[in-house]
């Protein structure tokens, strides 16, 4: 154990070493054009004025795409192992007061960060974690499917981010602009359609991603007798 | 350029205490937060080499690649957590 331990170490701090070297280098030892100049150049092309947006929805988008998609397999990983669990105890007067108001202030703010993102630091996945949050807050205070939708709709809301992404990019194929190209007259919306959709399957998926398994159309007898929280 | 330094040397520290707990604690919830420690400290080191001064602006592309990595580091979690309290019932 105790070798073992000391080798860890060693190695440890081999790689550290050689980290800190890279990072040093990348930081300092560079004095070349940086790909940060060539995108910030460009900003203006995206439709969108924040450089964050304009590199996640435009110059990249093939990657938020594919990152929507490792957010729906994920869901769907975790629906596969079972049912959800049962909820916790309905909350106190106190805890429902303070639920009561903050979970509509975080949908508020959603809505403010998925508009926001187009200028400033925000956007979608920063929209869809506050829309998750209030899933997560409903669902400790007791309520058994995080303000999620019936699960038809909850279906469509999961797969809501692929779905209108690559519709989107499809259209866009198909008037001849290319895959995930937007033209300039149109970006802004398109964008901003498409981080709304992506805000919705965002939170839905974390909020589902919560009650750890597939929330039953018709809770079963087993669920409701499942015993107190967790 | 100190503040840059800082904090990306102490990205490497956090990357660095990540993988020894990964290493040498059993437990799968501990391995789990293990792994989210070193991912915090990747997204400490590529903030900090995003930073370039305090009068340009950040290099966007890493912001956005921390940015896709948080939301995938969480779901990866939250399928891990679930795999795990699958496991834990079923030994029960």
């Amino acid at each position: 154990m105790r070798t073992r331990n000391a080798l860890i170490i060693i190695a440890l701090a081999l790689i550290g070493a050689a980290l800190a070297w890279a990072f040093l280098d990348a930081v300092a030892g560079q004095t070349d054009a940086r790909l940060a100049d060539l995108a910030l150049e460009r900003v203006p092309e995206s439709g969108v004025s924040n450089p964050v947006t304009s590199v996640l929805l435009n110059y990249r988008a093939y990657d938020t795409l594919l990152e929507l998609a490792v957010l729906l397999a994920s869901i769907l990983g975790i629906w596969s192992t079972g049912p959800a669990l049962p909820g916790f105890l309905p909350a106190g007067p106190v805890l429902s007061g303070l639920v009561a108001s903050v979970v509509p202030l975080l949908v508020l703010t959603a809505g403010y960060m998925l508009w926001v993102g187009g200028h400033a630091p925000g956007g979608a996945f920063q929209a869809g974690a506050l829309l998750g949050a209030a899933g997560v807050v409903l669902r400790l205070a007791g309520e058994p499917r995080a303000g999620l939708p019936p699960l038809p709709w909850l279906r469509l809301a999961i797969m809501l981010g692929v779905l209108t992404f690559t519709m989107t990019a499809l259209v866009l194929m198909a008037v001849g602009a290319g895959f995930l190209t937007f033209p300039l007259a149109v970006a802004k919306w398109l964008i901003l359609f498409v981080e709304a959709a992506a805000t919705l399957a965002i939170g839905a998926t974390l909020a589902a991603a919560y009650l750890a398994g597939e929330p039953l159309a018709v809770p079963t007898a087993s669920d409701r007798h499942g015993g107190i929280g967790h | 350029m100190i503040t840059q330094l800082v904090y990306g040397l102490a990205g490497i520290v956090l990357f660095l205490l990540g993988v020894w707990s990964f290493l040498v604690h059993d437990p799968l919830l501990r391995k789990l937060i293990a792994l989210n420690i070193m991912g915090a400290g990747v997204f400490h080191i590529l903030m900090a080499v995003a930073y370039r001064g305090l009068d340009a602006p950040p290099d966007p592309i890493p912001h956005a690649l921390v940015l896709t990595g948080i939301v995938v580091a969480v779901s990866a979690t939250a399928l891990a957590l679930t795999l795990g309290q699958r496991l834990e019932r079923r030994d029960d």
